[in-house]
């Protein structure tokens, strides 16, 4: 059994990050997610977020819709977007490892989403893009 | 997020409150940007009232520090802690800019 916790959407624009900040925060909050994971969840959302908005609608316009619910010990989070087909999770992870000089500016989104989460998965379903986040409430990731 | 710059005799200090993220990154660039055109080369960035950073966040960090490596300069960090560090941590940024836990520790550092 899943229970709703609680939906939005909004237009993809990388101004709108306010609104999912605040949305990500109630989820959270409503869930008990532990502080420092309900930062991972908001730095997470936020790069999924403005994937979208760059790579989902290169032309703009389009909407994310976002889902939580509550699933056993989980909180889990759908991003959803009818955008062309993208793949967040499929961009390269960048070399963490090089300093200033060779260190190269991006690349980093994908990444912070797989890190900062326990478990995500990328589906295409009736033309949208679902990117699931899913985090315990407690516990090192 | 609300930017506040101090004068030191050897850098400048760039306090950085609330939010860096997708929205506000482009800010915290151009604040650079005419700082840097004003001449200074040499920043120490606090980030205690820093509540939160993301990867856009980050690249901003680094282009700066791109564009003060060029002349030169250098942009130190100072007082990152909490949930904040660990995006520090994980994204390889903890070891490639200068930390200090406080700001004078940076100030003296900066004077070396």
């Amino acid at each position: 059994m899943t229970k709703k916790i609680h939906t939005i959407t909004c237009a993809a624009q990388v101004e709108k990050l306010g609104e999912i900040a605040e949305f990500v925060e109630e989820c959270a909050e409503c869930f008990g997610l532990d502080v420092k994971r309900a930062f991972g969840l908001q730095v997470a959302v936020e790069e999924a977020f403005v994937n979208i908005c760059s790579y989902a609608y290169p032309e703009g316009g389009g909407d994310a819709t976002m889902t939580a619910s509550a699933e056993e010990d989980c909180l889990v989070l759908e991003i959803t977007d009818k955008g062309i087909p993208f793949n967040v999770l499929l961009l390269p992870d960048p070399d963490t490892s090089k300093d200033i000089a060779e260190r190269e500016i991006g690349g980093l989104g994908g990444y912070f989403i797989r890190r900062l989460t326990d478990n995500v998965s990328y589906r295409r379903e009736n033309e949208e893009n679902i990117l699931k986040l899913v985090l315990h409430r407690t516990g090192g990731s | 997020m609300n930017i506040q710059t101090t004068k030191e005799s050897t850098a400048m200090v760039v306090t950085v409150v609330g939010r860096l993220d997708a929205v506000t990154a482009p800010e915290y660039e151009q604040k650079f940007i005419a700082l840097i055109s004003e001449g200074e080369s040499r920043f120490i960035v606090d980030f205690e009232k820093l509540d939160y950073i993301s990867s856009a966040g980050l690249r901003v960090l680094l282009a700066t520090a791109k564009r003060v490596k060029g002349k030169s300069g250098a942009i130190v960090l100072a007082n990152i802690g909490g949930t904040v560090k660990e995006v520090f941590d994980i994204s390889g940024f903890g070891s490639i800019f200068p930390m200090y836990e406080s700001v004078a520790t940076a100030l003296t550092a900066v004077e070396k």
